[in-house]
């Protein structure tokens, strides 16, 4: 229900029929039989208004015959006697404008006339279904032939009210406004006069008109204004989003194709351009709107003269270098110093040159290594599947301490307060001391630990495979725990007091860090293996059902949603204005952080499951392919 | 080459005292409520809950703050915002109020903060649609919790955060004119006084499907929250705001001053205020 206003003001008419009623059957309609002026026979009601009615009647002056007609009748409603005369003038000088108008598509005026407090139009009787009602009796999406073929005869019809002079402006296009008639024929109902709200009205209403163009409500109203509610019209035919329901002027927030995919490009562009905010950004009239759409419906989306953005194609990239280790690169590079540290399955730390890809050293361990290096001071730091935490000098490679535990090591280390902080598959997350690698304390969890802790206000967290998230301080102690329903993997990211995190529960959390509140959630298809990456008040993470979300920070809504063709388990990262990540599918994707469209995507020779390293402006990242790739970003 | 560590050591071992938060005792509000020179009866509701707690092991404390302003004929609109107002806090106390107080166990299961604040105004908007044929109302509400503030919102009430000398509305009117300025079609003095400046597109009670806007906002040490509707700020500038929030000595102060200076500007509309500060 809506509370509309209605308005007694003379420049003001309406004679709008909205087809939900507003008002009581009977507070003051006609009866069925009633007769008017002696000739029009009341026979039904057609549709009821705020002060309006609209009347299936019979012209008796025909009697052999049953001539219909419709008989609008409208309730003047100004406040003093004086203002009624006036507004009643108003109604005639409008009934004889529309009286010498002829066109196909508007109904024939046949008569008008005033009585006490009421003023009637008859006008031919259209047999047919309002657009409205059709749209919503429509199962389905309206195909875009069928919206293009109406576009056009409404051009038609408008380009004829424009052409006069002075030009009439319709004022009040809008799919209740517009009858299919049964030849499947427009026809332009209602037109003239406009809608406005009553001014000085006291407390607050609620509802707007929705296709009307902004300059409206200044009361600018000249023929640009029938384009906008136009292409108002036509996108609501083809959204099925009725814009009185929609925030105003929300038309570009709510495109086309994200509600009804096959549209055509070219379509979209013309209703974009009538929906424009500025008069003068629209088409210039409506003829030539009308053209657009008639050589979109002659070719077969032919070119259409319009300013509009350019596709960027996705050009090929060649890598800065590539270096083949001896098994699948699965885990992260990490760069420091000119120097690429990465480990692979093939048990090997290898250290890269940064910029020639040469090789300086590689260090053996027992066991693959699945997690990611870290580097710190001279050092760096990886687990093995051999159970323990490597320390290896960085210049070197020569081994400085190991730090034995349980369970492979598949936790990334990070290094905090001279300790480094890493999981284990024992159910432990350990903190050792950096300098000897001795164990300073270790917290019990109830599964293995592969998420690589976050540290941040003297605490550190991390996720556990049990389902858990786990805040502990820095001695150990737990401060809280927050359960999710299945593994969690991912490592958490901290910005501005919150933890951000995917769960195997395919959901991902944003929690308070201090109380372990969660603030939002997001769902996603899948599990979220990826770990968020967050910057600029945007959250980066990838998902198993093959995207990448982009999210605000703070309230968890969908920026964009980049969709590839496998399931993302590597972790974004982010580089100036954009987001690095690799997919299942096997590519290396650049993404705009901002808008979420591709920049360029590199092919390698398997699934891409580590997270990219950015440094100096170049890309690090491995595939399971065996090789290393450096790109230039 | 090893480099200093500018990071400082922290000695871990058993014999470390365990880091304790500072925690304030309470929040400080202040309310109040007027119906204006205008109008007469008072169709805005404010309902607030706080906790605050004293001792070693007290708990941060809580606070909400629910505003509406009710719109409709007939007593509508007094009915529509109390109703909503009261089933909001109800809401958020069984969602939140409840496992804070007994600390119960952080779980997937339960809804995240932002998402009880919005079911709570959905709750709202289904019980003033099916209760109260004809009325709306507005919807604004806070809750902080520790160093941070969750909104949920609809309508034209607003909430403004006064921290750093400066002031800054947080939340977004859903009215038409503030379409049209976000537009460049007038300007924001325009609005003021814009026929058709009390246009709203959403409100709670309307229909089924109502979209709520969520915030969250960091809370600095010092700052100064305020909650009010457009009786308050459609007749007060935001360089008048600003003043009062900087200059009154405590939060009820604020208030008071806020209510006269919208009176003295003529008291169109009914006038309410909340100020919350740590």
């Amino acid at each position: 229900m809506q509370t509309r206003a209605t308005n007694p003001e003379l420049d003001t008419r309406t004679i709008a029929v909205e087809p939900k009623a507003t008002r009581g059957h009977g507070e003051g309609t006609l009866a069925v039989g009633q007769v008017l002026e002696q000739r029009y026979q009341i026979l039904g009601v057609l549709g009821m208004g705020g002060m309006s009615a609209v009347y299936q009647a019979r012209d008796l002056r025909f009697p052999s015959v049953t001539k219909l007609c419709a008989v609008k009748e409208i309730i003047n409603l100004a406040p003093d006697p004086q203002l009624r005369a006036i507004a009643v003038q108003n109604f005639e000088r409008e009934a004889n404008i529309l009286a010498t108008l002829s066109h196909p598509a508007i109904p024939k005026v046949y008569d008008y006339f005033s009585e006490r407090d009421r003023s009637y139009l008859v006008i031919e009787y259209i047999d047919g279904q309002d657009l409205e009602a059709y749209l919503a009796d429509f199962q389905g999406l309206l195909q875009q032939e069928v919206v293009l073929d109406w576009g056009i005869q409404l051009c038609q019809v408008l380009a004829y009210l424009h052409s006069h002079n002075p030009s009439i402006v319709f004022r009040d296009m809008k799919p209740s406004n517009v009858m299919l008639d049964k030849h499947d024929e427009i026809r332009l109902v209602d037109f003239g006069i406009a809608k406005l709200f009553q001014s000085g009205q006291k407390g607050t209403m609620i509802g707007t008109e929705g296709y009307s163009p902004p300059e409206q409500y200044r009361g600018v109203a000249d023929p640009r204004g029938d384009i906008y509610a136009l292409g108002a019209t036509l996108h609501h035919l083809l959204t099925k989003q009725d814009p009185r329901v929609e925030p105003p002027f929300s038309f570009h927030e709510r495109p086309i194709k994200a509600a009804h995919p096959a549209v055509s490009d070219q379509f979209v562009e013309i209703i974009n351009r009538a929906l424009e905010y500025e008069p003068e950004k629209r088409w210039t009239s409506i003829v030539e709107m009308q053209s657009a759409l008639e050589a979109l419906r002659g070719t077969s989306g032919g070119p259409i003269a319009k300013t509009g953005t350019v596709r960027m194609s996705s050009s090929e990239i060649e890598p800065l270098w590539v270096f083949a280790c001896e098994d699948e690169v699965r885990s992260n590079p990490v760069v420091s110093e000119g120097i690429v540290y990465v480990g692979a399955y093939d048990n090997n730390l290898y250290a890269l040159d940064a910029q020639s890809g040469q090789f300086k050293w590689k260090y053996p361990t027992e066991g693959g290594l699945a997690s990611s290096p870290c580097v710190w001071q001279d050092r760096v730091f990886i687990g093995s599947e051999d159970n323990s935490l490597y320390c290896i000098n960085a210049q070197t490679g020569r081994i400085v301490w190991t730090c034995p535990t349980q369970g492979y090591v598949r936790s990334s280390p990070r290094v905090e307060y001279n300790h480094v902080f890493f999981g284990s598959d024992d159910h432990h997350l350990y903190a050792a001391n950096v300098q000897t690698g001795r164990v300073a304390w270790k917290s019990d969890t109830e599964g293995p630990v592969r998420s690589r802790p976050a540290i941040g206000d003297e605490s550190v967290y991390f996720g556990c495979e049990d389902g858990a998230i786990y805040a502990v301080d820095i001695r150990g102690v737990l401060r809280w725990r927050f359960t999710t329903k299945r593994a969690v993997t991912s490592s958490p990211a901290l910005y501005e007091g919150v933890l951000y995190i995917g769960s195997g529960d395919h959901t991902i959390y944003a929690l308070d860090v201090r109380s372990g509140w969660a603030v939002w959630r997001l769902r996603t298809g899948k599990p979220v293996i990826s770990s968020p990456a967050v910057a600029k008040g945007t959250v980066f993470v990838g998902s198993v059902d093959h995207s990448v979300y982009a999210l605000d920070a703070r309230t968890g809504r969908q920026v964009w949603k980049f969709s590839t063709d496998n399931q993302v388990t590597s972790s974004p990262a982010v580089f100036e204005d954009a987001v690095y990540f690799g997919s299942v599918d096997g590519n290396v994707y650049s993404v705009d952080a901002r808008t979420g469209t591709l920049r360029w995507r590199v092919r390698t020779g398997g699934p891409v499951t580590s997270s990219p390293a950015i440094a100096e402006g170049v890309i690090y990242i491995g595939s399971t392919d065996r090789r290393v790739y450096a790109l230039v970003a | 080459m090893p480099t200093n560590n500018p990071a400082p050591t922290i000695q871990l071992g058993p014999s470390q005292p365990a880091a304790r938060h500072s925690i304030s005792t309470g929040l400080k509000v202040g309310r109040a409520s007027d119906v204006g020179h205008v109008r007469d009866h008072n169709e805005d509701v404010l309902l607030t809950l706080e906790t605050s707690q004293l001792g070693d092991q007290a708990i941060e404390p809580l606070g909400l703050f629910v505003l509406a302003d009710g719109m409709g004929g007939h007593q509508a609109g007094e009915i529509a915002s109390a109703l909503a107002v009261r089933v909001v806090a109800y809401h958020l106390t069984n969602a939140i109020l409840r496992p804070y107080l007994f600390n119960e166990a952080r779980d997937a299961s339960q809804p995240p903060l932002s998402e009880a604040l919005v079911s709570a105004v959905e709750a709202a908007n289904k019980a003033v649609h099916d209760q109260v044929p004809g009325g709306g109302t507005t919807l604004t509400c806070a809750l902080i919790l520790g160093r941070r503030a969750y909104l949920a919102h609809v309508g034209d009430s607003r909430a403004y955060l006064w921290t750093d000398n400066r002031l800054r509305q947080i939340t977004k009117d859903h009215s038409l004119v503030d379409r049209l300025v976000e537009l460049g079609q007038i300007s924001s003095g325009e609005a003021q006084s814009h026929p058709q400046r009390n246009v709203l597109y959403r409100a709670v009670g309307q229909g089924e499907a109502l979209e709520v806007d969520t915030y969250m906002e960091p809370l600095p040490d010092r700052y100064r929250l305020l909650l009010c509707c457009d009786g308050l700020w459609g007749m007060v500038s935001e360089d008048q705001l600003a003043q009062v929030l900087r200059s009154a000595a405590t939060p009820q102060e604020a208030c008071d001053q806020l209510i006269e200076t919208a009176n003295a500007a003529g008291g169109q509309d009914n006038i309410t205020a909340v100020v919350v500060e740590p």
